[in-house]
């Protein structure tokens, strides 16, 4: 028997007077005919798990023969617990003898005898014990407590541990399972004894949950034969494609840095990395696992559908024709708007006098810059339309890469706000780093590098002349330089924001785990985390029914977060939003640097 | 067999207390909130249409109307689907678990049972809260690393805040449970 044996071996131990028997009934079996009760009996929860009934009429040894079966292909301790009478007619007192004698033939420690008349709601439980009392004056009968459960739901929840890696022992993983999970782990690993069911022509009769109609679906079949090859010849492609992106040339310095700047090209490596991932040959080894692979598929199915549409549209009516021409004097119109900008500068900005030499210099220089990026634009003209149509082809290739393609288009359109604000940036820097330096001297004192503090220090008449004189003309021409690096940072600060709108729907399409949120919509009892108990109807001096369902974790948006059900550590807690079965993904990238989003200044250091 | 009682919260207000005997291991004990009361519901509809009216006379724009009728009826849905609970359940089955569940105005449930293997003990505990000392019942979950620690202390009738008449009620029937689920688990 695979159970690890309790501490007390000897069965007549645990005999404590008014001990409570747990019974475990399958729904399914309610309204079953008359019959064995074959399951599992669990001592150290005192629960008898009921798997199946078998039907009359039947021969003791062919039932022990498949019970022997079960038990070894599945390490499940299945053995005849008791007997189930279902009384249609009024006067069956026939059966209930009959059913009393199987005792007889079929031993177990306690021995259960359910019984349901008809029409009512009730039932009468006995457990009976054949051992002689330890104790004088304990019962010979325990009281039986009924908690019914749906099996195909808890089969299916994926409530129970992980299976057992073949390499550890098969009393490790039960022994670590205690309480509820042993009822699931039971169901889960029965598999053998759901297999025949009342209406086979085997020489035993059972009653399941299969019973109702034999869970299966052709095409799930078919998919499940023809994933194999297909994962192999996905993969080997892949494989391919890694393997030439991976090539040397790609590795050296001009190219390498161009990579790592382009987002499109994160986006296609993360996607690579995604389906190597969905298509290997690796089985899942746990839900976690397969829930992830799903939402990656399914996520990359909506990616390349939203992709294709926006492909239809763009070559429909000749729409690439139009923004191409459309493209040029937005450019266009951009450049005058930063000529007037730099001519606000470069007059009385908001009222502030500034330097009329230093502002000169740096308009004109910026005036320049621009004046070259439009010609630049100018000569790009005619290729533009070209260029866009080939690139709104990749769009096939999914919504996220056209939408790193943009990001990046407007990353290379607005690369002279970039090298303004790089100017600016610098500028101010330097002029920051001697006016902290020139404080210093001002103040007598001067930066130790060895020490990484600040010292005294004697200067001579002179040093101090000409520091105090470059001082105080960093000093006036700050107001010029700060405003130059503030306007040109705020424009800089535009369009890393709607650089940065771009790469959130790229990382909401990338992320949404769409399976699950399916999953919860449809089949929720798959997402189950936990059980919760229902008392049905009760009436003195009958046995306690409870009704065990399924639990749902509170949705993550909808509902407010509430202390989850404490189970064993099989699951996954629900974390803040996305944390549950495959919702989050351990293995997901962090957030993406956004190399084009640099703003802070490059730092320096004082002298 | 069902036992009803009257008590009170810590504001005074008014709470019924209902015990189920199922058998004895199992029993259940339901505290039933007040009821949104008329008289507050209707002072906060007056209060939001109100200033909703002097800034209608304000902006001359009727989108205002609409829209705090619209803000009042989506924050009564809200309030009544999210914030307030009608009862509070605690089921304890001896050898199962312990089971907690709050019912909300609109019919919502929300349930979280705790394994009795997890279960250290149930006890009053005193707390602050805002400018007040009070009595409130807790459930200590064990902790698995360390055999006679304790991982977590889980509040029970959070929202109701029975005083502590009521919890010594409940209190007592408790550790009857868990006394005699003890001393049926203990080895002889």
């Amino acid at each position: 028997m695979p159970t690890p044996p309790p501490e007390s071996a000897a069965p007549g131990n645990s005999r404590v007077p008014g001990m409570v028997l747990k019974a475990f009934f399958p729904t399914c079996c309610a309204s079953a005919d008359s019959g064995l009760l074959v399951g599992r009996w669990v001592p150290e929860q005192t629960s008898a798990v009921v798997l199946a009934v078998v039907h009359f009429p039947f021969i003791p040894i062919q039932v022990k023969e498949l019970l022997a079966r079960v038990q070894q292909a599945s390490q499940v301790g299945v053995a005849v617990l008791g007997t189930w009478c279902h009384r249609r007619q009024d006067a069956e007192e026939s059966l209930g003898h009959f059913l009393e004698g199987l005792g007889a033939i079929f031993s177990h420690e306690p021995w259960l005898q359910l019984c349901r008349e008809r029409g009512s709601k009730f039932w009468s439980c006995k457990a009976t014990r054949r051992q002689a009392p330890t104790c004088p004056g304990a019962p010979g009968e325990d009281q039986v407590m009924l908690v019914f459960y749906d099996q195909r739901k808890v089969l299916l929840s994926q409530l129970h541990p992980p299976v057992a890696l073949p390499d550890h022992q098969a009393g490790d993983a039960v022994a670590g399972a205690g309480g509820l999970a042993a009822v699931f782990d039971t169901v889960a690993r029965s598999e053998e004894l759901f297999r025949s069911d009342r209406f086979d022509e085997g020489p035993v009769r059972l009653s399941h949950w299969q019973s109702e109609g034999v869970e299966a679906s052709i095409l799930a079949e078919l998919a499940k034969r023809a994933s194999g090859p297909i994962c192999l010849l996905l993969g080997g492609l892949l494989s391919l494609v890694s393997a030439a992106s991976a090539c040397r040339v790609f590795q050296l310095w001009p190219l390498s840095f161009i990579w790592s700047k382009l987002s499109t090209c994160e986006q296609l490596r993360h996607r690579l990395e995604q389906l190597t991932f969905v298509f290997s040959t690796q089985k899942a080894e746990n839900p976690t696992q397969l829930m992830r692979k799903a939402n990656v598929l399914v996520s990359v199915f909506l990616d390349v559908a939203l992709g294709l549409a926006l492909l239809s549209w763009l070559h429909g009516k000749d729409r690439i024709g139009h923004l191409a021409e459309a493209l040029v004097p937005v450019a266009d119109h951009v450049a005058e708007e930063l000529q007037h900008l730099l001519q606000w500068l470069m007059g009385a900005p908001a009222g502030l006098k500034m330097n009329r030499a230093l502002d000169q210099v740096l308009g004109r220089f910026f005036l320049y810059h621009l004046h070259l990026w439009i010609s630049y634009i100018h000569l790009m003209s005619p290729f533009i339309e070209r260029i866009l149509w080939h690139v709104g082809l990749s769009a096939c290739l999914g919504l996220t890469v056209s939408l790193s393609i943009l990001s990046d288009i407007i990353a290379l359109l607005t690369f002279h706000i970039y090298c303004f604000y790089v100017y600016g940036a610098r500028l101010y820097c330097l002029k920051i780093c001697g006016l902290s330096s020139l404080w210093r001297l001002f103040r007598g004192k001067k930066w130790n590098v060895l020490r990484q503090r600040v010292d005294s220090c004697s200067y001579d008449l002179d040093q101090l002349f000409i520091g105090t004189l470059l001082f105080t003309i960093l000093l006036f021409l700050l107001p010029t330089t700060a405003l130059y690096y503030l306007v040109f940072t705020l424009l800089r600060l535009l369009v890393v924001a709607v650089q940065g709108l771009i790469h959130v729907l790229v990382d909401l399409i990338n992320s949404l785990p769409l399976y699950s949120l399916g999953l919860r919509l449809c089949r929720p009892y798959r997402l189950a985390a936990g059980v919760k108990f229902r008392v049905l109807e009760h009436e003195a001096d009958r046995p306690l029914r409870l009704l065990m369902q399924l639990w749902l974790p509170p949705h993550p948006l909808l509902g407010l977060p509430v202390p989850q059900a404490f189970l064993w550590g099989a699951h996954l807690p629900l974390e803040a939003e996305r944390g549950q079965a495959g919702l989050t993904d351990p293995g997901h990238r962090p957030a993406r640097h956004r190399h084009t989003a640099t703003v802070s200044p490059p730092p320096c250091r004082g002298r | 067999m069902e036992d009803e009682q009257s008590f009170s919260d810590i504001c005074g207000g008014r709470l019924a207390l209902q015990r189920r005997y199922y058998s004895p291991s199992c029993r259940e004990f339901c505290i039933s909130c007040p009821r949104l009361s008329l008289r507050s519901l209707t002072a906060v509809t007056c209060t939001v249409w109100l200033a909703a009216y002097g800034l209608f006379t304000l902006c001359e724009n009727s989108i205002i109307l609409s829209a705090a009728i619209f803000i009042t009826l989506l924050g009564l849905l809200g309030y009544l689907h999210f914030v307030k609970i009608d009862q509070e359940t605690l089921l304890i089955i001896d050898s199962l678990g312990i089971q907690m569940t709050s019912s909300y105005a609109s019919g919502k449930e929300s349930t979280t049972f705790i394994e009795m293997g997890k279960v250290k003990d149930v006890i009053i505990n005193e707390g602050i809260y805002m400018q007040k000392v009070i009595y409130y019942l807790c459930i200590l979950l064990k902790d698995p690393v360390e055999p006679h620690g304790i991982s977590q202390v889980v509040p029970v009738f959070q929202s109701a805040k029975p005083r502590l008449d009521c919890l010594i009620e409940v209190y007592r029937s408790c550790q009857e449970v868990l006394a005699h689920q003890e001393a049926t688990s203990a080895s002889p």
